[in-house]
Formats: structure tokens, sequence, C-alpha cells
């Protein structure tokens, strides 16, 4: 049963902010606020240990097979921490594959069930339905294109604003929490050979083990690119505001 | 800040509490079942302990992905090792005669066999890929005996849990648990590609274990060891592995 917006009166006078704002409840629920930094942190040391990884063999195939016996698709150019890949560089990165590897797999863990605490949690509990999924107006070709022209306009967004995400923030959080993941973890099993014993259609769809790699490195890329416009986006609608908001989950009223 | 009220007090309290004593039920029986890695303590060693754990349950007996003789690499990396030595040098001009797979420990029946004799046992083929935790990968046919096979000649204790395989290279040495040691595909490889294991490949023998990295495959082993702790090898961490910094188990 969905909540009202707001337990504010409203009339015609009542400003933007106060139509929305419920100041007796957090803007974000404590699971989301919680799962939200706990994703955070694990999407870090997975990227950190995971860029950590991919030095050891900067380069990327398509298929079941790739080494330094054959072509790849993409060679990064970069320096290695293995001196059995000739990059061309004169000297070899310190190795530390061994800790990288042991923190991508907890982290991993820790990913894992974040998610699936956060997306159980938000199906039943209606997070999805009422905060992220678009509502029936939002997708119109003219609400869609209305946003879209707004950010390409970097139209500043207005106090009220704080109290819902607009149908832009809607879609890419749908696609990073249940494309984009999804796509991450199934890539990163996909190259367990253990994992692969008992599922190997996990490798057999994507095209092989080396497209599997190449699909988790390019994911990868993605998952930054967002990572970088989310805090972007935030920085510009309003910082503090929204990092209270996601930490102990208050929004002060705007100042008169 | 919104009220806390008693009864969320008292709900999250019960699940904390439910939480934690499941997770120490859960530690138990992976104990009780030979679940926990040897390397579970080491800095970030908890990840790699539920890994595998759950692999274990998930995975069982699962084959690693087979391949058609046409998927087989023309191209496969043998990586470097270290320089081999004067020693091994003079193994390989005597053809190998002189190697000595030697199986001891809790065996009822310890003993040492030729690479002749070797080539006596039941043949296992298999074309499997092999990958690198660097992220390298080829496929070739690996032919060998099977493990299980030179187990049950040397007949092991009830007791034993895990088998460690040492070779030339002193400090490349490894070990598994019973449920890869008897996997019909872990091989004591002597063929490659229709010829003996060549010497960069790891020849005369290497261990071959499909559903683990590259570097649990270790090359020139002459050595087995059945036992039922791993903690009186190196550093009891399970393997040269973890003392070099890489997870005992690599199944991931």
């Amino acid at each position: 049963m969905p909540l009202p917006e707001g337990n504010v009166h409203q009339t015609s006078t009542t400003p933007a902010f106060a139509l929305r704002a419920d100041l007796s409840r957090p803007r974000h629920a404590a699971l989301v606020r919680i799962t939200h930094w706990l994703t955070a942190l694990a999407f870090l040391a997975l990227a950190v240990t995971g860029g950590e990884i991919v030095l050891s063999h900067p380069r990327f195939y398509w298929g079941e097979t790739g080494n330094v016996n054959m072509r790849p698709w993409l060679n990064l150019h970069l320096p290695s921490s293995r001196d059995t890949v000739p990059t061309g560089y004169g000297y070899v990165l310190p190795d530390q594959n061994g800790w990288s590897r042991y923190l991508h797999f907890e982290a991993a863990w820790l990913l894992i069930a974040t998610g699936l605490l956060y997306v159980i949690w938000g199906l039943f509990n209606g997070h999805f339905r009422r905060n992220v999924f678009p509502d029936r107006g939002g997708l119109s070709p003219k609400a869609l294109g209305s946003s879209l022209l707004s950010h390409l306009r970097f139209e500043r967004p207005g106090p009220e604003e704080v109290w819902s995400y607009n149908v832009l923030q809607r879609l890419s959080y749908l696609i990073v929490i249940f494309v984009l993941f999804p796509l991450m973890i199934w890539t990163g099993l996909a190259m367990s050979f253990s994992f692969d014993a008992a599922f190997p259609a996990a490798v057999t769809l994507l095209g092989g083990h080396q497209t599997a790699r190449s699909l988790h490195f390019l994911i990868t890329i993605l998952l930054v690119l967002f990572l970088l416009v989310h805090v972007f986006m935030i920085a510009f609608a309003g910082f503090l505001t929204r990092m209270r908001a996601m930490i102990t989950g208050r929004v002060l009223p705007p100042k008169e | 800040m919104s009220e806390i009220s008693r009864r969320k007090l008292i709900a999250t309290g019960l699940a904390a509490a439910a939480s934690a004593s499941g997770i120490a039920i859960a530690a138990k029986l992976a104990a009780r079942h030979g679940l926990i890695a040897p390397d579970a303590g080491v800095r970030f060693g908890t990840g790699e302990a539920l890994t595998y754990a759950a692999q274990r349950v998930v995975v069982g007996h699962s084959l690693a992905r087979e391949f058609s003789r046409s998927q087989i690499s023309q191209n496969p990396f043998a990586n470097e090792v270290d320089p081999l030595g004067d020693e091994f040098k003079r193994l390989q001009a005597g053809a190998f005669a002189d190697w000595r797979l030697t199986v001891d420990g809790m065996a009822a029946r310890p003993a040492a066999f030729s690479l002749s004799e070797i080539k006596t046992f039941p043949v296992s083929s298999q074309i499997t890929m092999i990958g690198c935790e660097e992220g390298w990968t080829y496929i070739a046919e690996w032919t060998g005996v099977p493990l299980s096979f030179i187990l049950d000649r040397v007949g092991p204790l009830p007791q034993v849990r895990y088998v460690v395989y040492r070779s030339f290279q002193q400090d490349w040495w490894d070990s598994i648990d019973m449920a890869d040691a008897l996997h019909p595909q872990t091989i004591v490889a002597h063929g490659m590609n229709g010829s003996d294991l060549p010497v960069p490949f790891g020849g005369p023998l290497r261990m071959r274990v499909p559903r683990q990295l590259g570097y649990k495959n270790v090359k020139y082993i002459n050595h087995l060891t059945l036992t039922d702790s791993l903690k009186a090898f190196g550093k009891g961490l399970g393997s040269a592995a973890p003392e070099g910094g890489y997870a005992w188990f690599a199944g991931i």
C-alpha cells in the first residue's frame, strides 16, 4: 500500500519542498543507507584489487584461450607485474597479486551478501516499487526527453528534488543494480574452473573463458564511469544535503 | 534522528544473535566436514575460506569442462620456471630412467615408482583448459595415471584427508584434499598432446588438477605424501602458495 508522499497539509501556496518533505521519516531507510555504503566499500576494494590483478597480464582476448603466444584484441600497453608478458617497458612492477586476489574474492562475498540483502528487502518492502522503478508517467517520451534535456543543460535541481529520484536516476540505478552488478558476478564466476565444472553454461553462454574475462573488464569500466557520474551529480545537486541524507537519513529544511 | 522503537531494538538484537549463532554453528559443521581451508587465518583469508566451503558443497564431484580435439591450442604457453640445474639435466640425459615418484606418509604400502612403471599404469586422457592466476589460458590434451589409482596402490589409511605433492623444485609444492585427489580428472600426467610431457610443460611428471588454477598443477613432481593434517608441512598453511601470498584453494 503506497504511503503518502508527505504528511504536510498542502495548499496552493505550499513551497515545493514541503509538498514532498516528510521530516518524520529518514530520507533513505536505514537498510538502504547501510547497504549503500557497504556496497561502496566492497566496490572500491574490488576495483582496486581488480586493477592490480589486470596488471599481471594486461591483455585481453576473445573466446576460450589467450596467452602471450596469441594476439589479444586489447593490449593495455601498461607495465606488468610479471616478466613473462613482453610489455616493452624495461621493468616489472611489484607483484601484489596474492593479497589482491584474497581481498578481491573476500570483497566479492561482501558485495553478494549486501546485494542480496538489499534486493530481497527492497522487493518485499516496496522500496523499489515506491522509490526506484519509474512511475507510469515517468517513462513517457515527453517525461524522458524533459529529464534528459534538463540534465544536458546542467540545470541545477531545486530543493524538492532531494525527496525523489528523477527518471534518469531511476533508470541508471536500475541498470546498475539489476544488470551491471549481476553481470559482474556472472562473468566473475564464469572464470572459476571449479564453478564452471558444476555450471558450464555460465561460461559457454558468454562465449568462453577469455570472453568472460574481457566482459568482466569492460563492465568494470562502465561501473567506474557510473561512479564518476554519480559522485559528480551528487556534488552538482547538493553534496552536503545528499551525503547527510545517505548517512544519517536527515534532510534539513532549506533556509528561508 | 527518528525514534528507535523498543520493538525494533529487540527485533534487531534477536536477528543479530540468531546470525551470530548461525555462523558459529556453520563454522563448527564446516570444521567437522573438513571444509575449513588451511589458510583461512591469513589476512583476507575469510573470503577464501567461504569460497572453499561453498564450492565444495555446490560443485561436488562435477567434472571440469572437456573440449574437442579441434580446440587444442596451437600456441600453449609454457610459463618460465627457475633454472632446473645440473642434477635435472643429468636425469633428463638419462631419459628420466632414474626419476622416482616416492609415495609415503599415511600409506599401508609406501612405494617409489619409476617413470616406466608409471607408464604401465592405467591411462586417462583429458582435453582440458589450464589457466594461470595471471589470466592467460590454453587447452591441451594431458595423458597420465589417475591419482586415485596410485593411492589405491599404496593404500591410504582411513584418516587421510590430504595429498601433499612435492617437486624437483623445492619451493613449489602444494596439496589437495581427498575430494580432488580421488576425482577422476586428477591425474599424474606424463604425456601432452600425443607425446611425452615436454620439460617446459612439467615433464616428466606433472600433477594435473583441472578444476583449480595452474599453480596447483605442480611441475616435475617426485614425492607424494598422504596426511591427515597440513599443519606439519612448511608453515602449515597448506602449500607454498599461501606462503607466497596466494590462496591454497584455487578453484576461483
